[in-house]
């Protein structure tokens, strides 16, 4: 999807968890993109951030290596 | 095979525990405390005549035909007002009581018109049933004096003579066989709550009138057939009895409407439908309905169901009939094509949440198990699921939390986000009679839904907020709760957890939460909120519904969550008269969720991640499933347009025209290479189709619905299916030519397979349908015959957890270019994207979408009613009539989305929910302005969709 939208709706989650205790925030984002988003929209989400992209919250960058990885499949 | 006729007792049941033993011609009969004589008498198995009386109604005592004699007592009392008492010894048939009922009856016939033999009712006449039950032989009066019945016949006219009525496309009105019983007026304000009926005149005069003596069609009758139900003679008759005559076995089945899921008898005559009458047992109904079940049933037979599959290599060639084999080959060749070149993942599906669970349940197991992802979604994506997100947090199950009786010992109702009286008329009814009995209503809505001030009914408190600001509401009716000490410690400390509950306490004490503080903002009054607040908090049995008005915005899971935190800080859930109640908007949108058809999620609302599930699938399913969640409906379209997504099996949903962005659907849909639709019609969706796979409608299946209370009704099969095959044959079809190995004959063997993986269906089987009439999951060992309230003595997920609110307001904001909010909604006679009931005569109510605007802000554009305007949004724009009203508030514009030619959702954006993408089709920024006429965008839809409904007939190649 357009990166825009993929960075908007990451960060849309994060501002949900940020009402939350820090670490159960960071582990919320995490959890929520595990349990709800598919794949291609994880490695993308990788992408994105190993690119540098400069919109995500600071949030999502910190939950990033709790993100589940994607498997490599054909 | 048999007409079902249920007992009519006279008068409606008594609740008392206490229980009060009489006499009945020399019977003793033991009845609760308050039962009337006549039901008594009824349940002894002695029927008492009776024309004005009816279970369905309160008894009214002025036919004079159920009189009855009381041993120690004056006079003949009649039997339907007069309550039983301990000791009482009563004579239904006595000398004097035959001659009595004789009299009243010749009275009755003398100004009634005989022509039994060619009058529509003829075999279900209780006026004739009467004259034969008393032995009514001769009629001394003729109809030279004073009559209702004809014109004269020496040419005089007769005043009193009124001609039929026709103008309601379902039903008549012959006044000159009405025997002012009342039961129609009685009908529609007891059942149905809309006075819309009276007597009008007086004595000799008296007669039914919708109104101030208006037609039907013109007065403020909502159709819903109440009346025609409790007409006794040929007065109020189904159009459909007038030309088919009357029916000769009925069968037992469920609407395929809304989520309140009324059961209805199709009564038939051979395989032809005559009517569909409100079946009394019902439990989600018990014996009402609404103008769409009751008689909106004609799109099963019109002309543009589709009956042959057809299938193009491209949406710019027209539709070529093809066979089955030929269909469903194509459909899977290409498939599997598209897996092989760009993946497994490349392909998905969408169930139907008009089709059964069975069928539910088979179309996602076609996805996982034959096209090895978990690409499957369902319309609540749009709708509900959020719900889905937000009960689960909170209690630990995704569903409502009552069964609909509930309603009925509520004693403050929040209604949020919702218009019953047109999404869910059914309840509505039910919702307007306990309000009448002294509940009170606060609406939380911008728009002054009917609910807010109706006959006999008036909200407390309508909360008429800005649209996007339900969170910031929700949490400061909390603040009010919490600060003024009004919550219920007791049930938070045994039922939640503390640590929670505190933290959100602290959080919704916080002063900037207060009625006060988010005043401008919000748009509603302060002292409303604190009324509102402490209303619910202390006002008894508090009990909050909520629709999409909750739910279809970019904080939809949020807003969930509040109203859950609030029933949990009030105390509310366990227990009959409360609860959380979300109210479904398809006939099996629950039972949908419940079928797995949600990417992340296996039946029974596992997630696909859990090893434990996905074990019990892979062995009875025998392949290894996926464990990574699919793609939800926006997330294909996304990966659509970016080329890694390319076939789609549609089941019964017209996303193109009930999904927001509209280009953005149709880009999504074009840039696929096999999109499947199978429905009833060449919908909007199949305009970008591929293959077409004619359905059945709910008439022509056997299966399941599941309401919104989670109530698991059947689906009977009344007829053969116009299109040769039953959904779930189609998909099973499908299936098999995707080399999966399925034998189902019968959809209950796929229920058996429902029982047997998902444990809060363990118990459920057709047998246990068939004998319970209907139960509630979970149905299991523990609860064998289903579960009508949750959460009793704990939630499903242990603690009841409470979750800190934040508002975030939405970035779809106002300003300078698209100054005003657009939210949208349903209107009673219209259903969803309207496929079914624009085929119907309910288009003689609502033959377009209209848009709602305030005065102000007509004036300000020059805008009268009924003229043509632009509505145009950051996403596009369209034309559409407007409607000057003052429902709406200023800043505020309503429509509906129900008409294509609308296209109300090229306007709405595709912000969506944070959590479950569902989207926020509540709130756009728009802007109105003066129009002449279609946009060129509906020019251009129109002709697109025209070219795109081209069809080729069959053409056999000679051998």
């Amino acid at each position: 999807m357009a990166p825009d939208k993929l960075v908007y709706m990451a960060n849309q989650i994060a501002t949900f968890f940020k009402s939350k205790p820090h670490d159960e925030g960071v582990e919320g984002v995490a959890g929520h993109i595990n349990d709800f988003w598919e794949p291609r929209m994880r490695k993308q989400l990788f992408d994105l951030i190993a690119d540098g992209h400069d919109g995500f919250d600071p949030l999502v960058l910190e939950a990033a290596p709790s993100i589940r990885k994607v498997k490599e499949t054909a | 095979m048999s007409l079902i006729k249920e007992v009519d007792y006279g008068t409606p049941a008594a609740k008392s525990e206490k229980t009060v033993t009489l006499t009945i011609d020399g019977n003793d009969v033991t009845v609760p405390e308050g039962t009337s004589v006549m039901r008594a008498s009824m349940e002894a198995g002695i029927q008492i005549p009776k024309l004005c009386a009816s279970d369905m109604v309160d008894a009214f005592g002025s036919c004079r035909l159920c009189l009855v004699e009381v041993e120690g007592r004056n006079g003949t009392p009649s039997s339907c007002t007069t309550p039983a008492a301990d000791g009482m010894v009563v004579k239904t048939q006595t000398e004097r009581l035959k001659k009595i009922r004789k009299g009243v009856m010749e009275l009755y016939i003398s100004d009634h018109p005989l022509d039994c033999l060619t009058c529509a009712a003829n075999g279900d006449c209780e006026l004739q049933d009467m004259a034969g039950a008393v032995g009514l032989r001769d009629v001394r009066y003729g109809y030279d004096g004073g009559n209702h019945v004809k014109v004269r016949d020496n040419g005089e006219e007769n005043p009193r003579y009124m001609a039929k009525d026709e103008t309601n496309p379902y039903f008549t009105y012959d006044p000159s066989k009405c025997i002012v019983c009342s039961r129609c007026v009685r009908a529609c304000e007891e059942v149905q709550g809309t006075f819309a009926l009276t007597i009008e005149g007086r004595g000799f005069e008296s007669r039914v009138s919708p109104g101030m003596h208006e037609d039907f069609l013109d007065s403020e009758c909502v159709s819903c057939g109440a009346c025609v139900q409790a007409c006794p003679t040929a007065t109020l008759q189904e159009k459909s009895i007038i030309e088919i005559g009357q029916p000769e076995h009925s069968v037992v089945t469920t609407c395929a409407y809304c989520g309140v899921g009324c059961s209805f008898k199709a009564e038939m005559r051979g395989e032809e439908l005559v009517r569909m009458v409100p079946y009394k047992d019902g439990k989600a109904n018990r014996g009402h309905s609404c103008v769409k079940g009751r008689f909106a049933y004609g799109y099963a037979n019109h002309k543009d169901r589709i009956l042959n599959p057809m299938i193009r290599e491209s949406t710019s060639d027209p539709w070529q009939e093809v066979s089955w084999e030929e269909a469903l080959r194509y459909t899977a060749d290409k498939f599997r094509a598209i897996q092989a070149e760009h993946g497994k993942g490349a392909i998905g599906g969408i169930t139907s949440s008009r089709c059964t669970n069975e069928e539910t349940f088979l179309v996602q197991k076609l996805i996982r198990a034959g096209f090895g992802n978990n690409n499957v979604d369902t319309c609540a994506r749009v709708c509900h699921s959020p719900t889905g997100y937000g009960l689960k947090t909170t209690f630990g199950t995704s569903a409502g939390t009552q069964d609909f009786d509930s309603v009925e010992h509520t004693d403050v109702v929040i209604l949020i986000g919702a218009n019953p009286t047109d999404g869910h008329p059914v309840f509505a009814s039910r919702l307007k009679k306990r309000l009448r009995e002294g509940a009170k209503l606060i609406v939380i809505d911008p728009r002054r839904i009917d609910l807010v001030r109706s006959p006999h009914i008036e909200a407390v408190a309508h909360v008429a907020l800005r649209p996007g600001t339900n969170v910031a509401v929700l949490t400061s009716l909390a603040h009010v709760i919490v600060t003024e000490g009004l919550f219920d410690e007791a049930f938070v400390r045994e039922r939640c957890d503390w640590d929670e509950f505190q933290d959100w306490a602290a959080f919704v004490s916080d002063p900037k939460h207060s009625p006060e503080a988010i005043a401008e903002m919000t748009g509603v009054d302060p002292e409303t909120m604190r009324t509102a607040a402490r209303t619910f908090a202390t006002g008894g049995n508090g009990a909050i519904y909520y629709g999409l008005g909750v739910t279809e915005h970019s904080q939809g899971s949020t807003t969930v969550m509040a109203i859950a935190n609030l029933a949990m800080a009030t105390g509310n859930l366990g227990r009959p008269g409360v609860g959380v109640n979300p109210l479904r908007g398809q006939n099996n949108v629950q039972g949908a969720c419940d079928m797995g058809s949600f990417p992340h999620e296996l039946p029974g609302y596992r997630h696909i991640q859990d090893s434990t599930t996905r074990d019990i699938f892979e062995d009875i399913w025998g392949v290894k499933l996926d464990d990574e969640p699919g793609l939800r409906i926006p997330n294909m379209l996304d990966a659509a347009v970016e080329g890694t997504f390319k076939g789609i099996y549609i089941q019964g949903e017209d996303i193109l025209q009930s999904d927001p962005d509209t280009k953005h659907v149709a880009a999504g849909l074009a840039a696929m290479e096999c999109v499947v639709v199978h429905d009833l019609f060449l919908n909007e969706t199949a305009n970008h189709a591929h293959v077409f796979l004619p359905g059945s409608t709910f008439l022509e299946k056997d299966g399941t619905f599941t309401n919104a209370e989670r109530r698991i009704n059947r689906v009977r099969r009344v007829m053969t299916p116009l299109n040769g095959f039953a959904d779930w044959e189609v998909t099973q079809n499908l299936a098999r030519a995707m080399g999966l190995d399925w034998n189902y004959t019968h959809p209950s063997q796929v229920m058996d397979e429902i029982a047997a993986t998902t444990p809060s269906f363990a118990n459920v089987d057709y047998d246990l349908l068939e004998r319970e009439g209907s139960v509630q999951w979970p149905c299991n060992d523990k609860a064998p015959k289903g579960t009508p309230v949750m959460h009793i003595d704990g939630f499903v997920r242990g603690k009841g957890k409470f979750v800190v609110t934040e508002y975030v307001a939405t970035d779809e904001r106002t300003g300078p270019r698209f100054p005003l909010l657009l939210t949208t909604g349903r209107i009673l006679t219209q259903y969803n994207v309207g496929a079914q009931t624009r085929r119907t005569e309910n288009t003689a109510w609502h033959k377009e979408d209209l848009l709602e605007i305030h005065p102000h802000d007509a004036e300000q554009r020059g805008v009268r009613d009924g003229d043509w305007i632009r509505l145009a949004s950051r996403s596009g724009e369209t034309s559409l009539r407007a409607k000057i009203t003052d429902r709406v508030a200023p800043g505020v514009v309503y429509t509906t989305f129900h008409h294509p030619g609308t296209q109300a959702n090229v306007i709405t954006t595709d912000f969506t929910d944070w959590a479950t993408n569902c989207p926020e089709y509540k709130v756009t920024a728009v802007q109105v302005s003066s129009s002449n006429g279609p946009s060129d965008w509906q020019v251009e839809y129109d002709r697109q969709a025209e070219q795109s409904r081209r069809i080729k007939p069959r053409i056999d190649a000679a051998e």
